[in-house]
């Protein structure tokens, strides 16, 4: 007992000495790798589940090449803001995967390096290289194209739809109450209901030379009003088509029972239907004009710290290897997404579900990156639900589109 | 002093038989300042704890991290000036505990009060020379239609210059300060010119060393500098770039090159032009008072703070209420000795509490879905009650969901409470003739609110900053669309502060940090006044 209390002691003691040893060699581990070691070991944050899918790219590059790649698996929703916080350190990562859309926040915050594709810019999917640029410079490799389309129960409807009502018309046919589900919620869900706004002819923002430009709201434009207009007819009040009871995981279970046969969403889900034993087709959004109905793409790539000590293996690993249409072929056998090189997408296709996918994508464009996006995400679902729940379509559309002019003015 | 009084006690007296409690305090001291196992076992320990320090402080040499050396070299030589002396028995025991608090909680307290008081947060999230390299490198244009240029890594005298093959295949070389020059005896392999005459080529092992230099190598197109310079990212393809932007480090000022305009630097943390317009990045500095300023003045959050702190005390009142009196008045009926099957009971009663409290209250929020949720569905057979997106109604599920993750927390606490107060007392009250409800009111409440109003208190806090039932449950919402800023009607303190720093793509570090210690002075100085309060209830005893 009496030895048990000292020994107790001790060990107190070697907890603390060693935390704070340990705090130590934490703090020191991730810079060590840009100093001793430099020009040999990058470092690469990946997402925590396509570790697997870099590690064979990484050790072919290393062999080729004699650069280490250090391959970093991370939380998914933590890399972001480790990113912003760790680069200006000088601890955080050479290379990081991420997608299109934080390229404003971390240009905002200086944490990310020019990438000058050159000529092999030509290579990719257009929308890849639209959606890397940010204020006329490319600071992301891309190396995948997500976007949103319908999927099809296709025992239950086996013609695709030409336009909303007809899809809506072919569920009822089939015998269905709620043909057609897409993901809402409290709060609404603008990334999923886009492409209809889109439909009518209004943008988010009108673009210039270097891309979106933040000062050019399309919002509210007339455009707008109609789809309000059309969105307030389709909830509550209305056919109902739009619920925003309807969550993701209500929208999924609908499909997957086939209380629906149209679901709008992402290939995130396809694996699940097609595991359901479902008979999926995809579609492009049903359009309710007779204008085609663009959801937002979003494109995944890889981005250099701007603190970076290596540079030019970054470069050199980022351009002329994971540009490669063989490496590429490699992160879409592991994520399934549409590669970013058109040459790549074009082998991937001949699977018929990212065949689908790319026709849809083919009619896509990039989310917008740019931080004024943040103040329009703040009200546009909240105003979309509000519309759908039977507020005055055009006076909530208007509302909506000064508030975000405020927010973006202010 | 007190030593030669003793001595003097022994001298003139024989020491008196010590008691139990003294040899059981002998003992201990003993084998903790004696036995050659007990020291091996503190050698070895304290010496891999050194062993460890030892290279802690190597690592930080290494890097430069002077403060936290110096903080290493201290807490190590006191750690092994306590555990090897033979007395500073207390400090033995204190010391892992200070050193935990230190790490814990002071250093974040500190870093907390330190970040409000500057401007961390996006676009302010580095250091001003990081600020400018990035700016500069981003302000790099790639001149229109130029090709793409191969590119050899040179070198003469230690200084590096780039072998260009322009498209029609002939060949020159420039240096940082030399502009591009034909050059002669040069050596192809395919198209591309990869060495010249007096030149060592560098192979991409010594390119990867020369990182630093390589990238800042930008060779001049021509004598105007109008024409740019070709830079090369990966070592091999060169690219002709014009810069949009000039930085004038004696004036430290920022020049955009295509409008003339000058940004200088106003102490505001970044590049700002006359009429305002900033040039992100910019840098961190400190702000002040003006975190806190903002914080109560800002005409956006002034409005929804008002309500939004009058529900936050509401909430947490209301909830610690509850749960206390529903906690309390099952604890009294499960302590009755008529009930059975009590011990089912109890454990039925800890369910909620056993279950961690994101998950119930993400089960919740799916129960109380208006169209398709359990409640609504089932419980009131296919009514359509709004739970979370009425304003009221929210408020009321929030109280509810709160309660049933909180009751047994008190329920615990009060069986506790009741069981330490003795039987007599209610039996020398009966037989005084005191009817039960007189019995708990005038004696067993006071009695209990003695032990359990500390609980209470920290109750209290807990729920001021529930974070996790809000947000899991109705995520604030629904949302007040009239207030300029993403607030909703059941946002407490804490999710509005949230919401308002670290949603959307603009984080304000500085602003949050602010929040967070005014938000930490309100629930002080209400806990301090309700810890008077309860002194008083324990002059009861």
């Amino acid at each position: 007992m009496r030895v048990n209390r000292k020994g107790l002691l001790a060990a107190g003691a070697v907890a603390v000495v060693t935390t704070l040893g340990l705090a130590g060699c934490a703090g020191g581990d991730s810079g060590s790798e840009g100093d001793s070691s430099a020009a040999s070991t990058l470092t690469v944050w990946v997402d925590a589940e396509r570790v697997d899918a870099l590690k064979g790219a990484a050790e072919a590059y290393s062999e080729k090449s004699g650069v280490k790649v250090d391959i970093v698996g991370k939380d998914v929703a933590d890399i972001k803001d480790d990113f912003i916080q760790q680069v200006p350190t000088g601890k955080g990562p050479d290379i990081t995967m991420g997608a299109h859309d934080w390229l404003g926040e971390l240009s905002t915050n200086g944490v990310v390096a020019p990438i000058e594709l050159g000529d092999s810019a030509a290579d990719y999917l257009p929308v890849a290289i639209e959606a890397s640029t940010y204020e006329g410079t490319v600071y992301m490799l891309p190396y995948a194209v997500e976007n949103i389309a319908v999927l099809r129960n296709a025992d239950l409807v086996p013609e695709p739809a030409a336009n909303f009502d007809d899809m809506i018309a072919k569920g009822q046919a089939a015998g269905l109450t709620q043909p057609f589900v897409v993901e809402q919620g409290a709060e609404g869900n603008p990334y999923h209901l886009y492409p209809f706004q889109t439909a009518f002819g209004a943008p988010v923002f009108g673009t210039n030379d270097e891309g979106y430009d933040p000062t050019d709201l399309q919002l509210g434009n007339a455009g707008g009003d109609q789809f309000a207009t059309w969105l307030g007819s389709q909830g509550k009040n209305g056919t109902g088509v739009f619920n925003t009871d309807i969550d993701g995981d209500i929208a999924k279970e609908s499909f997957l029972t086939g209380k629906s046969a149209f679901w709008l969403t992402g290939p995130w889900n396809v694996g699940a239907a097609v595991d359901a034993g479902i008979n999926v087709a995809i579609d492009t959004v049903p359009s309710p004009t007779a204008e085609p109905a663009q959801p937002f793409a979003g494109v995944k790539g890889f981005f250099i710290s701007s603190e970076s000590k290596n540079k030019v293996a970054a470069n050199d690993f980022l351009v002329n290897y994971l540009g490669t249409e063989d490496v590429q072929l490699e992160l879409f056998e592991a994520g399934n997404i549409l590669p970013a090189l058109t040459a790549a997408a074009e082998t991937a296709s001949s699977d018929p579900i990212i065949e689908g996918f790319a026709a849809v994508g083919a009619e896509a464009v990039p989310m917008p990156a740019i931080p004024a996006m943040g103040a329009v995400w703040q009200y546009w679902g909240i105003a979309e639900a509000a519309i759908i729940n039977g507020a005055d379509p055009v006076a909530t559309w208007q509302k909506l589109a000064s508030d975000v002019q405020a927010a973006i003015s202010e | 002093m007190s030593t030669t009084i003793e001595d003097g006690t022994r001298q003139d007296a024989p020491p008196p038989k010590p008691s139990r409690r003294q040899r059981q305090a002998a003992a201990i001291a003993d084998a903790a300042s004696g036995g050659m196992k007990v020291f091996f076992v503190k050698l070895i320990a304290l010496a891999i704890v050194d062993a460890l320090a030892v290279y802690a402080i190597f690592v930080l040499i290494a890097h430069a991290q002077w403060v936290p050396m110096v903080v290493v070299v201290a807490v190590t030589a006191v750690v092994n000036w306590i555990y090897f002396s033979r007395k500073k028995l207390p400090a033995k025991y204190l010391t892992p505990g200070v050193i935990f608090l230190a790490v814990f909680q002071v250093f974040v307290l500190l870093y907390t009060g330190y970040i409000a008081f500057t401007n961390y947060g996006t676009g302010h999230n580095g250091s001003k020379e990081q600020a400018v390299s990035s700016l500069m490198a981003s302000s790099l244009e790639r001149v229109e239609d130029s090709p793409t240029y191969p590119v050899t890594v040179v070198e003469q005298g230690g200084q590096l210059g780039l072998l260009v093959t322009d498209p029609d295949g002939d060949a020159s070389i420039g240096t940082n300060d030399r502009p591009l020059e034909p050059v002669s005896g040069v050596e192809f392999e395919g198209d591309k010119a990869v060495a010249a005459d007096g030149w060592t080529t560098l192979q991409f092992a010594d390119v990867l060393a020369r990182t630093d230099e390589v990238t800042a190598l930008a060779v001049p197109f021509s004598d105007d500098p109008n024409d740019g310079a070709i830079r090369t990212p990966d070592g091999s393809s060169g690219y002709l770039y014009v810069s949009t932007l000039e930085y004038d480090e004696a004036a430290g000022t920022m020049t955009d090159l295509e409008t003339g305009t000058v940004y200088a630097d106003t102490g505001v943390g970044a590049f700002t032009a006359e009429d305002g317009e900033q040039l992100l990045p910019g840098w961190q500095i400190t702000v002040g008072f003006d975190n806190f300023v903002r914080a109560v003045t800002d005409a956006r959050l002034a409005g929804p703070l008002v309500y939004v702190t009058l529900w936050t005390f509401a909430f947490a009142l209301i909830s610690v209420a509850s749960t206390f009196f529903l906690g309390l008045f099952l604890a009294i009926v499960f302590n009755d000795l008529r009930m059975r099957g009590r011990k089912i009971y109890r454990v039925l009663m800890i369910l909620p509490y056993a279950i961690p409290s994101f998950l119930s209250a993400l089960v919740w929020a799916g129960m109380m879905n208006q169209s398709f949720g359990f409640i609504n569905q089932v419980l009131l057979g296919g009514a359509s009650v709004p739970w979370l997106t009425d304003p009221l109604l929210a408020k009321v599920s929030i109280l509810i969901v709160n309660l049933w993750l909180g009751f047994p927390y008190m329920f615990l606490v009060c069986m506790g409470a009741l069981q330490s107060i003795p039987d007599e007392l209610q039996e020398a009250a009966t037989v005084d003739g005191a009817k039960p409800w007189a019995v708990f009111r005038l004696i067993k409440l006071p009695l209990l609110l003695v032990t359990v109003a500390p609980l209470l208190i920290a109750s209290f806090a807990f729920n001021f900053n529930n974070f996790n039932t809000i947000y899991m449950l109705t995520d604030g919402g629904p949302r007040d669309s009239n207030a300029p800023i993403p607030v909703g009607f059941t946002d407490i303190l804490i999710t509005m502060v949230y919401k308002v720093a670290f949603t959307g793509q603009t984080r304000d570090y500085g602003l949050a940090s602010a929040y967070s210690i005014i938000i930490f002075i309100v629930v002080a100085i209400i806990s301090i006044i309700a810890f008077r309060r309860t002194k008083s209830l324990e002059e009861l005893n």
